[in-house]
């Protein structure tokens, strides 16, 4: 599962810059979206087994295989906290966002 | 060499079907389209019909699975009628704003309560904003071959709109008449497969049927508005390659027919057509000059045939067998709008009936004609009358 990357979208000038109907490019992102976030799931890397539980689990996508590692993007985590309740060695804790 | 042979409405409307050849069939049966359904799945039983024939458990379902086939880049088709119709309706509306070019049949009915089998126009009218072509026909001959020129419409890339043909419940869809069934060849000749750059695919991945902020919404409708503006020039292009490879001519978005120095018109829509033609030519052998214009598409509206006509003539009657509660019938309102722009002053009524399978008979016709002959209205300022009442009203 590769990491969602963000795009520029240039938003149409003229009606024919519309595409014909609600379609669009897949995977299209132009906005980074995790503003709704109020506690962010946080990785002990000893803890660890990278079984890879939270990155099958995760609904966003936004856990990733950082080399031997699991990796986070934080720019499209919603912290609902499904990795931290799937990992099978309590190895994520969903932390308080700093206001 | 076409074949000549004698079927129903419903059942020129499968042949029709059946050589346009469509990837996928998703319908429901519901009086009186059931026969159109039934012979489809004989079709595909037996072989004469490649599709995919799919079972649903009713109309909702059947909008929703033909647009999903069509999404994938399929020829779909669906049939309804009514009630059935009017379940389907935000399936409607998701198919037309979705820009999927779905052909449909629709069997006039009646809509309940009371409950009624029989036809009239008050399902299909009532969803004339839904977004979807509507052409009505009067024939069975025209029933199949519009819905060979529908795919070809609504398939069309300035297009992309799904279409409706509608017939007249148990009038044109159980009453048998001669067809000429064209030959094959000459219908993929006419008709080549689909081709669409609006459906999933896994070599260019789309995110499709999306929901829209209030900064695009607009956009899209207007999109979507210009397109069936696109309808009229791409029907009127088809109608005469139609008339080219098979050699019958259905005119544009109306037929006129005998109004050139008419005093007096009736409009119509479906196979009242028929009836009111046989009085134009009666009364016409009696001196009076009456007219007909035959409205075919609804959507498309035909403003400016509409407003052509009017400036021929001094009065006009709408048929409508339908009725808007507590003000007119809906063909008249389209045909009000359309004479008040252009600033007419002809004399113009409305005239109510045929509603739940009521015939409506030549002699009514003729009563109609010699009020319009008139140049004013037998009541003053009653623009909208039920013409064919069995029953006495206060007055």
């Amino acid at each position: 599962m590769n990491k969602p990357q963000k795009k520029d979208f240039i938003k149409p000038k003229h009606i024919n810059d519309y595409p014909v109907g609600p379609q669009f490019e897949a995977g299209h992102l132009a906005d980074i979206n995790a503003g709704w976030r109020t506690v962010r799931p946080v990785v002990d890397h000893e803890a660890c087994i990278f079984c890879l539980r939270c990155y099958i689990v995760c609904p966003d996508g936004t856990i990733f295989k950082d080399g031997d590692k699991i990796g986070i993007d934080y720019d499209y985590c919603k912290g609902c906290g499904v990795c931290a309740h799937e990992c099978p060695k309590d190895a994520i804790s969903m932390i308080k966002e700093e206001l | 060499m076409e074949q000549n042979i004698f079927i129903s409405g419903d059942e020129a409307v499968a042949h029709g079907v059946r050589l346009s050849r469509p990837n996928v069939i998703a319908a429901y049966p519901i009086t009186p389209q059931t026969i159109t359904v039934e012979r489809l799945s004989d079709m595909v039983e037996n072989g004469d019909l490649k599709a995919e024939y799919m079972h649903v458990e009713s109309e909702h379902s059947a909008i929703c699975a033909t647009m999903g086939a069509s999404a994938v880049g399929a020829r779909t088709f669906t049939a309804s009628s009514s009630q059935g119709l009017l379940y389907m309706t935000e399936g409607l509306h998701y198919c037309s704003g979705g820009r999927y070019p779905v052909v449909m049949m629709n069997a006039n009915r009646s809509v309940a309560l009371p409950w009624s089998i029989y036809g009239d126009h008050r399902d299909s009218l009532s969803l004339l904003d839904c977004g979807w072509i509507q052409v009505y026909v009067e024939d069975a001959q025209e029933a199949l071959d519009m819905t060979i020129q529908a795919f070809k419409i609504a398939e069309h890339k300035d297009v992309l709109t799904p279409m409706m043909v509608n017939l007249d419940g148990f009038i044109l869809t159980h009453t048998y008449e001669m067809v000429s069934i064209p030959e094959q060849d000459k219908v993929d000749a006419f008709l080549p497969p689909f081709q669409t750059e609006n459906k999933m695919c896994f070599d260019n991945p789309k995110n499709m049927a999306f929901s829209s902020q209030p900064d695009d919404n607009t956009e899209f409708k207007y999109q979507q508005n210009e397109a069936m503006f696109n309808a009229v020039k791409v029907l009127k292009q088809t109608n005469k390659e139609f008339a080219q490879s098979f050699g019958r001519d259905y005119g544009d978005m109306v037929e006129e027919y005998r109004c050139d120095d008419a005093d007096a018109i009736l409009v119509t829509l479906g196979s009242v057509t028929g009836t009111v033609r046989v009085v134009v030519d009666k009364m016409r052998a009696e001196g009076k000059k009456v007219g007909l214009l035959k409205i075919r598409y609804m959507r498309p509206f035909p403003e400016k045939e509409i407003i052509a006509t009017a400036k021929k003539v001094k009065a006009i009657g709408v048929i409508d067998k339908d009725i808007s509660f507590g003000y007119e019938g809906t063909v008249f309102t389209n045909v009000n709008s359309a004479l008040a722009k252009a600033n007419s002053t002809v004399l113009k009524k409305n005239y109510i009936g045929g509603l739940g399978g009521r015939d409506i008979t030549k002699n009514e016709i003729e009563n109609m004609f010699n009020e319009l002959l008139t140049g004013k209205l037998k009541k003053d300022g009653e623009h909208v009358e039920f013409f064919n009442l069995k029953v006495a009203i206060d007055e």
